[in-house]
């Protein structure tokens, strides 16, 4: 069985392509990224003094507090100096900004207050707050117009696999439709509605659900299958699978080409990294299962797998009434 | 039900853990009679394989009968009598049509792991680490038996499980071991490692027409037992070299063809070096007996490998394979092909497989079990566990 995947070098090609694009904020942005850290670093290392200057009080509560903004400080200018594409940090600094604002207005209260300070503190604050807007707007702007560096473009995933069955066999398994969710992991449902379109749901990391329609927009019987998404799906995807001969006629070479919009854009994938894999390895994991249906009629499984939760290799204690194939209940 | 676990290195334990469920239409569930340790269990009681978990159910060597099956099974029905192939492959892939079932393309669950490791994944296994696949093993009372209509064979009445249990494993494999020689009548063998494997590699290489074999080990009880079936004995502690020893055993041309029967955890030459180099990671495996077999096969030769290998290796001595000719066949043994024949060579008396039986323990005692073969306590050849 071969696989090809090409869904990291795509990434890497996206991330190259980027580094080519116009600097948006220009000197602007890595100044207020050396101001972050350097301002986090005086309130983490002495939050007292700090609290003081701005006129806010001494007491512990407000040293902590002023510590604890000192570590989102540090966190922002790390992250603005050290990301390719600062917009969603410098984001970050004008929210903070807005925090800073509101803790000041609260800080008027407490006890040992000194007013003239906490205003002149707020003016402050209120300065770098414009300037943190205007760079956040230029870095946003500068990404804007270049499809491969949007902060929500599609994910690209390839992969093959060769199963030991007529290509007759294998296509029109597939074009059945209903049949995806039982080797496609993360797919509930795929009900067809008419010849051409259909309705999906699946599941995304954390129990959350999304549904689209696509319809079919090319179907060349035992060669070639593509579709797309319709207006309106919560997850934007358009694919196509080849069956191809393989050769000696040992089978059906099954092609997959498939881009998406993940759900919450690339935040919410490198999100779904931490709970999940990455897209390439599961449409690789699919095509294994799609291999053991049509040549064994069972997606194969062993006491370690049951669930898909790391387990060790004994019998697992709960009853197994009925379960389809990906060891979930029916 | 009972079940040998392992529970981190040199510590196995027999506990209680859930009986096995039918999970798949083509599964079978089988009540363990006689189940056996083999050498390859020792790979993992010492910590050499990587991705074992602590509460794995070891062992793939074992037989019973049949007390479920899903609605899909169509060759075995409830009381049938089987012994279970270690590999486990699903019969319909292009690897099982090719009768390599033990790189059967459907069997591992997690065969993304071994890719990692390997490149491409084997078939699973029963009991051997979650890199074949997680599979719960076989010295147990219970175990889940997938793909039920393609690995298990019925043994005949009047046989013994004693004279059946062997087929699950180390006599395909010692077969094997001495088919992929390529025998022809007058060839002599060189046998590194004449543990059980060893055995029966010895034995079927002089049933495949070797004239000679030489059986290579250092202890007297293994060498013994090699000299019985025929074999001219070598203790490679008594001797300089390996390669002098057989160079002169061959007048001068050496083995035409060598098994090595030892793998990932070889003594003998440099086994300090290699050892420390394992221990600082610079190597997996110990291919000292490999090393010594690639070495001392004569020019144009074959180097057949059924010892068990699990990474990478260092100072492989690829210039002598290369600038002599010689080839190098290798593989888990594909049981399913070997079981039926090697069965009628059992029942035409041909062979006696519990020749290698030194032991027959109760599963409550696989621990001791482990540590007496792992020691060679006894003069320990084979572990039998009866349930």
């Amino acid at each position: 069985m071969t696989f090809t995947q090409n869904a990291a070098r795509d990434r890497t090609a996206a991330r190259e392509s980027r580094r080519d694009q116009p600097q948006g904020g220009g000197a602007l942005t890595p100044a207020l990224g050396w101001f972050s850290l350097g301002l986090g670093l005086a309130q983490v290392a002495a939050p007292e003094a700090m609290t003081r200057l701005v006129g806010a009080g001494g007491g512990r509560r407000e040293a902590q507090t002023m510590r604890a903004v000192g570590l989102r400080e540090i966190a922002t200018g790390i992250g603005i100096l050290t990301q390719d594409r600062p917009a969603g940090w410098m984001w970050t600094r004008v929210g903070g900004d807005v925090m800073d604002l509101a803790i000041l207005a609260g800080a008027s209260s407490s006890r040992g207050a000194r007013p003239e300070r906490l205003a002149m503190a707020g003016a402050a604050v209120l300065g770098v707050l414009a300037l943190d807007w205007l760079s956040a707007r230029q870095e946003s702007a500068a990404h804007d117009g270049h499809p491969a560096a949007r902060e929500d473009g599609p994910v690209h995933a390839r992969g093959a696999v060769t199963i030991n069955r007529p290509r007759e066999e294998v296509y029109r398994f597939w074009r059945q439709l209903d049949t995806l969710p039982r080797f496609m992991s993360h797919l509930e449902a795929v009900e067809p509605v008419d010849a051409t379109r259909s309705r999906w749901r699946a599941r995304g990391p954390m129990n959350t659900t999304y549904a689209w329609e696509a319809e079919i927009t090319e179907d060349r019987p035992n060669e070639r299958l593509a579709w797309r998404s319709l207006p309106g799906a919560d997850v934007d995807n358009a694919g196509e699978v080849r069956f191809e001969r393989a050769t000696g006629g040992r089978g059906t070479v099954v092609r997959v080409d498939l881009r998406y919009t993940p759900p919450y854009g690339r935040a919410g994938m490198a999100l779904a990294y931490l709970f999940g894999r990455e897209p390439g390895a599961e449409m690789r994991d699919d095509l294994r299962a799609l291999k053991q249906i049509l040549e064994t009629g069972e997606v194969t499984m062993s006491d370690a797998m049951l669930g898909r939760v790391r387990h060790p290799a004994q019998p697992d204690p709960r009853p197994v009434p009925h379960t389809s194939d990906h060891g979930r209940p029916v | 039900m009972k079940a040998t676990c392992w529970m981190g290195k040199r510590d196995v334990r027999v506990e209680r853990v859930p009986d096995p469920q039918i999970l798949s239409p083509h599964d079978a569930i089988v009540r363990i009679t006689s189940t056996a340790i083999c050498g390859s269990d020792l790979h993992l009681y010492n910590g050499f394989v990587p991705t074992m978990e602590r509460g794995d159910i070891l062992g793939h060597e074992f037989m019973g009968e049949i007390v479920e099956t899903g609605r899909e099974v169509k060759t075995l029905k409830v009381g049938d009598r089987v012994v279970v192939p270690f590999p486990i492959a699903c019969g319909h892939c292009l690897s099982c049509e090719s009768q390599l079932y033990s790189v059967c393309e459907n069997s591992n669950p997690n065969a993304a792991m071994a890719e990692g490791l390997w490149g491409y994944s084997p078939s699973g296994i029963f009991g051997y680490s979650h890199l074949t696949g997680g599979y719960a093993g076989g010295q147990a009372e219970y175990a889940r038996v997938p793909y039920a209509d393609v690995g298990p064979l019925k043994v005949p009445d009047g046989m013994t499980d004693e004279q059946a249990l062997f087929l699950s494993d180390i006599f395909p494999t010692g077969y094997m071991g001495a088919e992929l020689c390529g025998i022809k009548p007058g060839d002599t063998i060189a046998v590194w490692g004449c543990g059980p494997v060893g055995q029966f590699a010895i034995r079927s290489a002089f049933l495949l027409g070797a004239e000679r074999v030489i059986a290579i080990d250092r202890f007297a009880y293994r060498l013994r037992m090699a000299e019985q079936a025929g074999a001219e004995p070598l203790d490679y502690e008594d001797v300089h070299s390996v390669l002098e020893a057989l160079r002169e055993m061959t007048g001068g041309r050496g083995p035409d063809a060598c098994i090595d029967a030892v793998g990932m955890e070889a003594h003998g030459l440099g086994y300090a070096l290699d050892r420390a180099k394992q221990a600082m990671m610079l190597e997996t495996d110990r291919p000292i007996a490999l090393r010594e077999a690639i070495q001392s096969c004569r020019n144009g030769g074959t180097v057949s490998i059924i010892g068990v290998y699990g990474g990478f290796v260092d100072k492989f001595p690829i210039g002598s394979l290369m600038n002599r000719s010689l080839t190098i066949k290798a593989g888990q043994a594909h049981v399913q092909r070997y079981m039926k024949p090697l069965l009628n060579l059992i029942r035409e008396g041909k062979i006696d497989p519990t020749f290698v039986i030194t032991h027959t323990l109760s599963l409550d005692d696989a621990p001791r079990g482990y540590e007496m073969f792992l020691n060679k306590r006894d003069e320990c050849m084979k572990v039998v566990l009866k349930t």
